[in-house]
């Protein structure tokens, strides 16, 4: 398996993320270098989605900031995302494509287009075989979720991934076919960074664990 | 880059075809609310020819609020926005093509059919095409101005009509100038004046608008 060039740590520096008046955590500091597993664990509303967020660039933190390779991520900007794949809570599937115009527009938008025969291929290795060419609103939650995390199998060549409960919704075989993914990603060089109330049994060179209600 | 742009406006427009009853709405309430003028004032040809042009530009304005809303809300809603800001491409571009898509969708329908609604006025023939130039550049300016409005009241309660109290005057320039073309052709000065500055106006806005929308997009999915 190839490995990914051009990898990166990610640091947190002195993490702050105040949420209205509450403070969700406060001076949060970790490196997660190449071929590392974060795994952020917390009782709802403790914050995760938050700080995943955080990380991506999508929310701005109180106070600290979060780097890339020792530049701040929001300097870097598209730099930084074009090597990112997150996916959140939201499944960011349209209703009225279908499962394969979905993933051909997301794939296309993170700059790494496509073509409708790998498209296929992950699907299929999610277990969405003949379900292609459906529209998304007819397809369950559990598959939507399923079409949403096939954008994993076609953006191997990221380095970071940062994944939102990416088991919620899911059977236990699917379960076990996203943590293959996210192995051989590790085993591949890429850090990955996840929430998930499931233990989930993951094979990674190192293993961080996060616990945020004890900051 | 390129590939995403094309992708983001390929995506709108064929998501506005598997929902076209949006598409038919917006331009079913222009032409309605053209329609009913002529049966409110009464039919004096004289005063009909008179309005026109202020009903219709009116009427498009009102139109181009009314497809505002959907501009990022659906996005916003089920994800694909927060794809688009992590996106390889600078934020600022997704979003023209996103106002682009918008402008052929809500905007492109009501200058084609603005001829056959001034008709209904009796707007005298040889001007019509500076009606519909008129219309033609100042709807993309509504969709420019609107796009920074709409990413602004992203995800606020009440977001339809906090919309409506924004961006209504600043539509007013576009309003005043874009009635004023067929104004200025129908009395014999020549409407090149109104539309070479709408035509600056869609410049300007076409360079800046996007990029306001992007930071507001950013500021408001906080």
């Amino acid at each position: 398996m190839g490995k990914i060039a051009g990898t990166s740590s990610l640091q947190a520096v002195d993490l702050h993320c105040v949420r209205g008046e509450r403070k969700l955590f406060g001076a949060l500091n970790f490196t997660l270098r190449s071929g590392e597993l974060l795994r952020i664990a917390g009782a709802n509303g403790s914050g995760k989605t938050s700080l995943l967020r955080i990380a991506c660039g999508l929310l701005e933190p109180t106070r600290g900031e979060v780097r890339w390779g020792g530049k701040d991520i929001r300097r870097l900007q598209e730099e930084f995302w074009r090597q990112l794949v997150y996916v959140g809570h939201a499944n960011s599937i349209k209703d009225d494509l279908t499962a394969t115009e979905n993933l051909h527009v997301a794939c296309t938008l993170a700059g790494v287009p496509r073509q409708a025969a790998q498209i296929g291929e992950a699907l299929r290795r999610l277990g969405l075989a003949g379900c292609e060419n459906l529209p998304a609103r007819v397809l369950s939650q559990g598959q939507r979720r399923r079409v949403a995390l096939a954008r994993l199998a076609l953006s191997k060549g990221a380095p970071l991934w940062i994944l939102d409960e990416p088991f919620a919704a899911l059977d236990a075989a699917a379960v076990e076919h996203v943590q293959d993914l996210i192995a051989e990603q590790l085993s591949r060089g890429a850090a990955v960074i996840l929430t998930t109330h499931l233990e989930a049994r993951i094979t990674a060179a190192a293993a961080l664990r996060i616990d945020l209600e004890a900051t | 880059m390129l590939a995403a742009l094309r992708c983001v406006i390929y995506r709108d427009l064929l998501l506005a075809v598997r929902r076209s009853s949006d598409v038919l709405t917006v331009l079913l309430f222009f032409v309605i609310v053209v329609s009913l003028f002529p049966l409110g004032v009464g039919p004096d040809p004289a005063l009909l020819r008179t309005i026109a042009p202020g009903v219709i530009w009116v009427a498009a304005l009102l139109a181009s609020m009314l497809a505002l809303n959907r501009m990022f809300a659906s996005d916003h809603a089920d994800g694909t926005l927060e794809q688009m800001l992590l996106g390889a491409t600078p934020l600022g571009m997704t979003v023209a093509a996103k106002i682009l898509a918008h402008w052929v969708i809500s905007g492109l329908p009501l200058v084609l059919i603005s001829p056959v609604l001034a008709l209904q006025f009796d707007f005298p023939r040889e001007f019509l095409w500076t009606l519909t130039l008129s219309l033609a550049f100042g709807t993309p300016v509504l969709s420019l101005i609107g796009a920074i409005g709409a990413a602004l009241t992203l995800g606020l309660r009440g977001a339809g009509a906090l919309l409506s109290l924004l961006v209504l005057p600043l539509y007013v320039p576009v309003l005043i100038i874009g009635a004023g073309a067929a104004d200025a052709a129908v009395s014999g000065l020549g409407g090149q004046a109104q539309l070479l500055l709408l035509g600056a106006l869609l410049v300007f806005a076409g360079a800046f608008a996007p990029w306001a929308a992007a930071v507001a997009l950013r500021i408001s999915t906080e």
